[in-house]
């Protein structure tokens, strides 16, 4: 059974009517922490969260709190949100900006005050659009109640949030293309050195970029401590996570527990998260943290759901998605899907992954749909290795940004895992579950 | 002469001036100019090029890249329809060529009527809502082939009005105002925030 007496630290007001409004908000603790904050000196406020050794929660898993030391050397700098949540499966930040948006507006201002900037971002995707007008609506209210514009809660400390709309690229998600995007040019990932854009970010100055959830955690950190937050989980994974639950489970959803302290097992079949699978069928696979990652088997699913455990396994906890396939889907159908997104979604700057993407999904469309040669297997392999030479997790960077060497990782994994099906796809001349 | 109507082009000045520089207000305005017109019109490219300080070639070539910028007339409703692993899963192929059947369009075309624009989509972040719909990214939540049909029903026949606006409104919720905080202002406190955290770290040495 899953260990679920921990407290919800940013999914508490999820149940309530009217979440999303200032006053619910207030009803329940909102705001409380900020003005705590300001009674603290922004260092100290910086430690707490260093204290909670809070990992980023967009995908990369790096500590907030270094992020946030490596800035503090430097002058005058932007805090931007990387609201773009576009991780296939992932859907976290959606819930988070559509049902507590004045949490995430709090811990922004919490974070600003903190590092000191002089202006925040709050970047959305496009298709957000009621999470977008959420969002705007609790920065309006959040300026008239005082928590937000010139001199706060009557303190020394100003600031001013922008809430900015993306408009559909997966790309943009990564935070040097999140920064182009927002300085209204295509969503181009910059080369990298420098590689943080604490160096150099928006407007070629310091900035921090930080993910939804992992601002929406700093109320409950500036309220209860770090201590408190590292007391929670085990190892480097401190607190609670929201883990994105989808694919063939009875019940798909968001849910969050305590890091480490729950296995894949527990969350995909306690009775109160996942449900097990439909029809109870047998799990196939499970494609943890996002489709860059290389794929678990059942016999996996004992490990823990933390950031090092998973590592450790030969993948990675990511984003916090988790799909699950049972004995009814087909793995080359769904390998076929993920390829044909990073092809779509490449931004076209690095051959490997331009090129690479399309002629993979090109392959492997004609296994899944007719056509497909014994010798594609080894010719999928060939090309993969071209883009992510090795075939190594984490895999070799050959490309301005992660993507296209990410692109590899599901056929590496299908292929390794389910070679009979892919046998079974050339032999039959197309899908045979069709 | 401004094409943006009175009330856009004020809105659309009020967004210039939220960012430190005037390109940044990019893909807020054209969402904007999709607000009123539907789609990138070339009346509407050369107001945001006029407006951000760059050119009719550059915008285009900005908005080509993200999949919101329609640089072609579509319908009043774009209904998007995500196929992508979660919602493949849970039938998001078998729901693409349903609405497909239904609304009398490839993916990717217009309804002979006009109104509906059809796309296969990428992740929508709703995936416990499989198979995913948007319409004008809106989640509908029609998760079967009957909930699809009646919510077709109810757009022909302006039932969801009131939460789907025509394509290319996105955000209704307008900003209150412009910068709050005066820059002045900011800078003479960050400089002596600044200065009264190295008073400290001097005198914690």
């Amino acid at each position: 059974m899953a260990s679920l007496d921990t407290p919800r630290i940013v999914s508490s007001r999820w149940s309530l009517p009217d979440s999303h409004t200032l006053s619910r908000y207030l009803d329940s603790g909102g705001y409380v922490a900020l003005r705590k904050a300001l009674t603290m000196f922004p260092e100290a406020v910086a430690a707490e969260v260093d204290a909670a050794s809070l990992l980023g929660r967009g995908g990369a898993g790096f500590p907030a709190g270094r992020k946030w030391s490596m800035l503090r050397r430097s002058a005058i700098s932007y805090l931007v949100v990387n609201g773009d949540e576009s991780e296939p499966a992932t859907f976290k930040d959606h819930y988070l900006v559509e049902h507590d948006p004045h949490q995430l507006v709090e811990g922004v201002i919490i974070a600003a005050y903190a590092l000191q900037v002089s202006q925040a971002f709050i970047f959305l995707r496009g298709e957000f659009a009621l999470g977008l007008e959420r969002v705007q609506q609790a920065v309006n209210d959040a300026y008239e109640y005082g928590a937000l514009g010139s001199t706060i809660f009557g303190s020394s400390f100003s600031l001013d949030i922008v809430v900015h709309p993306g408009a559909g690229a997966y790309i943009c998600g990564e935070e040097t293309a999140l920064i182009e995007a927002l300085e209204g040019k295509r969503g181009f990932p910059r080369i990298k050195p420098p590689f943080f854009p604490a160096a150099v970010g928006l407007y070629g100055e310091p900035t921090v970029v930080n993910n939804v959830e992992t601002m929406s955690n700093l109320p409950w950190i500036v309220n209860n401590g770090g201590a408190a937050f590292a007391a929670l989980g085990e190892g480097r994974s401190t607190g609670t996570r929201l883990f994105a639950l989808a694919g063939r489970v009875r019940n798909p959803g968001v849910y969050e527990i305590e890091m480490v302290k729950n296995t894949f097992r527990d969350l995909i079949y306690d009775p109160r998260l996942g449900g097990g699978i439909i029809d109870d069928r047998a799990i196939k696979a499970i494609i943890p943290g996002g489709v860059s990652a290389p794929w678990f088997t059942p016999d996996l699913l004992d490990v823990p759901l933390g950031q090092d455990e998973v590592a450790a396994k030969g993948s990675m906890l990511g984003s916090g998605s988790i799909v699950v396939l049972d004995d009814t889907s087909c793995v080359v159908r769904a390998t076929w899907r993920i390829v044909k997104f990073f092809s779509r979604e490449s931004c076209g700057q690095c051959t490997p992954c331009r090129e690479g993407s399309g002629w993979l999904e090109r392959i492997m469309y004609r296994l899944e749909h007719g056509g497909g040669r014994a010798e594609d297997l080894d010719l999928l392999l060939d090309l993969s290795d071209n883009i992510a030479p090795g075939l190594t997790w984490p895999p070799q960077q050959t490309t301005i940004c992660v993507l296209g060497p990410s692109i590899p990782s599901s056929i590496h994994s299908a292929i390794t895992l389910f070679r009979d099906d892919f046998v079974a796809h050339v032999e039959h001349g197309s899908c045979p579950h069709v | 002469m401004s094409h943006l109507r009175t009330e856009l082009r004020q809105r659309a000045e009020e967004l210039v001036g939220l960012y430190p520089q005037r390109r940044s207000a990019m893909l807020p305005l054209l969402h904007l100019v999709q607000e009123q017109d539907g789609y990138l019109t070339p009346e509407g490219i050369t107001e945001v090029a006029e407006l951000t300080g760059t050119t009719e070639a550059d915008v285009r070539g900005t908005a080509s890249f993200y999949d919101m910028f329609h640089l072609e007339p579509v319908g009043r409703y774009v209904v998007g329809v995500c196929t992508n692993i979660a919602c493949l899963l849970r039938g998001g192929e078998e729901m693409l060529a349903h609405a497909s059947a239904t609304l009398g369009c490839a993916v990717g075309g217009t309804s002979p009527d006009g109104l509906f624009t059809l796309e296969e989509t990428e992740c929508l972040a709703d995936c416990d809502r499989a198979p995913v719909v948007q319409v004008n990214h809106r989640y509908v939540r029609t998760t079967t082939p009957e909930l699809f049909d009646a919510l077709v029903e109810d757009l022909r026949a302006g039932r969801r009005d009131h939460e789907i606006p025509p394509h290319g409104t996105l955000i209704r919720v307008r900003r209150a105002g412009g910068l709050h905080a005066d820059h002045e202002e900011i800078v003479a406190q960050r400089a002596s925030s600044r200065a009264a955290r190295d008073e400290r770290a001097k005198e914690s040495q």
